[in-house]
């Protein structure tokens, strides 16, 4: 097999894995969605949020301090203690759980019954609330993340594949995180498949997304219901920022991975989770091989930008439900 | 008690038509007219016109742009950053390419081009709605701010990859360059400002404004009453297209002088101008000019108070902003979704019956 192919199929590996991690953030999406109709902009600096709470935990750094250093003249940053991976991560949820409680006393129930658009736009606002919690949490430097996920790319892949080519190719090159993320997301989502299919709850959750009126009817919770939707998505975006934080450290920029996840669903539609996972892997292998056959030698690069948009803007002109979406009908 | 209808009689057609019909309001435009005409100019100096009026002009235009299409038709749109990018490239290409045409005439001419892009990609509009064309928005935003990374014919292939605006003059006085004076940058801002306002509440009291409120109502319903969704949500994309064209060409040319696509036009230019008119009003002239002052005073009142007053460390404060403008918006869509306009109407309503309400 020639190099040139072989290399092709590397970044279709790649591609694969980067779609895993897309396929995270739209997951927490779809969730949201799927309970309460609220296209949830936020999804993204959930991730952000988590992966610093989780960070500052860990290093044991004080809440809020630049905050009472600025007011108390004080010069505290840190407990002095490191707490372990697991406890961090438990604690993390919790924290989680508070702000899906949060949201949901504070905001969406005041906006049930608003139309979509203005849910979604005051998602963008609660975005930029979250964000700035964030900040003034844990302070905004960048994080190393290092819960002990394994780093750079795997030997074993790349000598057992070094044979496949000629004297020019040198293995496939697969990032060991990648891997690990991959294994990870499956058990998430065939945890929470199994969750809403075989527990009480999960079954209310899915009575919910149904039709929320017959739901309240046969006496399940709204409000319980939707803040466990919440927390839910809060777990997937703690994962979600648990791989990306340790992938590219704990920044700003892990924000933005929400906006890559709307061409997800507007690929697999909003209210499938096999659509989440597939959109995102069509748009992970989607952007690296254009840019790979086309970005890189004719575009000048940097196609990984927008290519992602504009497959779904030419997805929504001819199947806006998406590959797996519910029907969209309309009546007057 | 002073401010109300009683006694101010209508004798003809036109006079019960126009844009304000009671006389304390018409005399307050004339006095707010007259001070940002006549008063102003005289007393600016650089740290004003820089840091509030200019700035605040701009994005009252790009607010009342995208008022046009989210508050009017009802169209979300979240590429105003990138619209704005069109607008200042295309009157840099412009300014560079015919550098003896007056810069009025550019700044006019790359609204006109900005509006052709925006009807461009206000074609998925005519087949999905709500925030899938949003997203289609968003495309927008990100393809064109990397049109205007990659290709250098846009930026003439400077090696910085940034465009700065050559000095233009109007009348004898430079209005672009490092040379301009504050009140000449207020005044060009002040001009353009004043034309797309008179033209936007002319336009939306008008039949295609009518047409596109109607969209944003029910577009289905409008449909058959006889409104062209085509007609009506196109013009809706390049009406507002245009006002953002024009925001983002003197952004560039008269308030910047020279920009970076991906710093000044990024996305975060396109939530500033949305929440603008989120907070401003939806749906309202007044707000788009309410929301761009209360957005562009925000920052700076809480610099002062945070750093100068407080003596907190500069980066503290503006993870505050953050979380109050965040709120803000979560407050507003609450609580008064049509936003400070809204209020405004409600205090005008108070001020009926003041000091006797029943």
């Amino acid at each position: 097999m020639s190099a040139d192919f072989l290399y092709g199929i590397e970044v279709v590996i790649n591609g694969l894995m980067a779609g895993v991690l897309y396929a995270l953030v739209a997951l927490g999406f779809v969730l949201i969605y799927k309970a309460s109709g609220i296209f949830n902009y936020a999804q993204g600096v959930m991730a952000l949020f988590s992966a610093l709470t989780l960070a500052g935990i860990m290093s044991g750094q004080v809440p809020f301090s630049h905050l009472i250093n600025a007011i108390f003249g004080t010069d505290i940053h840190y407990f002095g203690w490191n707490v372990p991976v697991l406890a961090a991560i438990i604690l993390t949820l919790i924290v989680m759980v508070i702000f899906a409680w949060g949201v949901q006393r504070y905001v969406f129930r005041h906006l049930v019954g608003q139309e979509p658009i203005i849910l979604f736009m005051a998602t963008i606002g609660l975005a930029y609330f979250l964000e700035g919690i964030g900040d003034l949490m844990w302070g905004s430097d960048i994080k190393t993340l290092a819960v002990g996920l394994p780093q750079g790319g795997s030997r074993f892949v790349e000598d057992t594949t070094a044979g496949l080519g000629g004297d020019d190719f040198f293995g496939f090159f697969i990032d060991k995180l990648d891997m690990v993320a991959t294994v990870i997301a499956i058990i998430l989502v065939a945890g929470l498949i199994a969750f809403s299919q075989y527990t009480k709850q999960g079954r209310a959750m899915r009575a919910v997304a149904d039709d929320h009126q017959a739901a309240l009817s046969v006496g399940i919770s709204l409000n319980f219901i939707w803040v466990l939707v919440w927390s839910l998505a809060g777990l997937v975006a703690l994962v979600a920022g648990i791989m990306w934080g340790a992938k590219s450290g704990v920044q700003f920029s892990l924000s933005l991975i929400a906006l890559k996840a709307l061409p997800v669903l507007m690929l697999g539609g909003f209210t499938s989770i096999p659509g989440a996972i597939v959109g995102g892997l069509i748009i992970g292998v989607g952007e690296k091989l254009f840019e790979y056959l086309i970005g890189a030698p004719y575009l000048g690069g940097a196609t990984e930008n927008w290519f992602a948009y504009v497959l779904a803007l030419l997805f929504l002109v001819f199947r806006p439900q998406g590959l797996f979406g519910e029907r969209i009908i309309e009546r007057v | 008690m002073l401010y109300r209808e009683a006694g101010d009689f209508k004798t003809t057609y036109v006079a019960d038509n126009q844009t304000f019909p009671l006389k304390l309001d018409r005399i307050g435009f004339w006095i707010t007219m007259a001070v940002a005409w006549l008063v102003i100019p005289f007393v600016i100096n650089d740290y004003w016109a820089s840091s509030l009026l200019v700035p605040f002009l701009i994005y009252a235009i790009a607010a009342i742009g995208l008022n046009i299409l989210t508050g009017y038709c009802g169209q979300v749109s979240l590429g105003t950053g990138g619209f704005m990018a069109v607008g200042a490239y295309a009157c840099y290409k412009l300014m560079t390419s015919f550098p003896d045409v007056n810069i009025m005439i550019h700044i006019v001419l790359a609204g006109g081009i900005t509006a052709v892009v925006g009807a461009a990609f206000g074609l998925p509009s005519l087949r999905i709605k709500g925030f899938y064309l949003a997203v289609a928005t968003l495309a927008a935003q990100f393809f064109l701010v990397w049109l205007f990374n990659k290709v250098s014919w846009f930026y003439n292939y400077s090696a910085s990859g940034q465009i700065s605006a050559p000095e233009r003059l109007v009348a004898g006085v430079a209005v672009t360059g490092p040379s301009t004076p504050a009140w000449a940058q207020y005044l060009i801002c002040l001009f353009f400002v004043t034309l797309c306002a008179v033209i936007a509440r002319n336009l939306t009291r008008g039949t295609i404004g009518r047409s596109w409120m109607a969209i944003r109502d029910m577009d289905i319903a409008a449909e058959i009453i006889g409104v062209n969704p085509l007609k009506a949500k196109l013009t809706a994309f390049a009406v507002s297209s245009f006002f953002v064209g024009i925001a983002g060409a003197l952004f560039f040319a008269v308030y910047l002088g020279a920009v970076e696509v991906g710093e000044a036009f990024g996305i975060q230019k396109s939530f500033l101008v949305l929440f603008m008119i989120i907070i401003g009003g939806l749906g309202s002239i007044f707000g788009s000019f309410a929301g761009a002052a209360f957005l562009v005073l925000l920052p700076v009142a809480l610099k002062w108070i945070g750093v100068d007053v407080m003596g907190w460390p500069t980066d503290l404060v503006a993870h505050f902003q953050l979380v109050i403008v965040g709120a803000l918006i979560m407050f507003f869509l609450i609580k008064e979704p049509h936003g400070l306009a809204q209020l405004w109407r409600l205090a005008k309503e108070k001020l009926r019956l003041w000091p006797f309400p029943y």
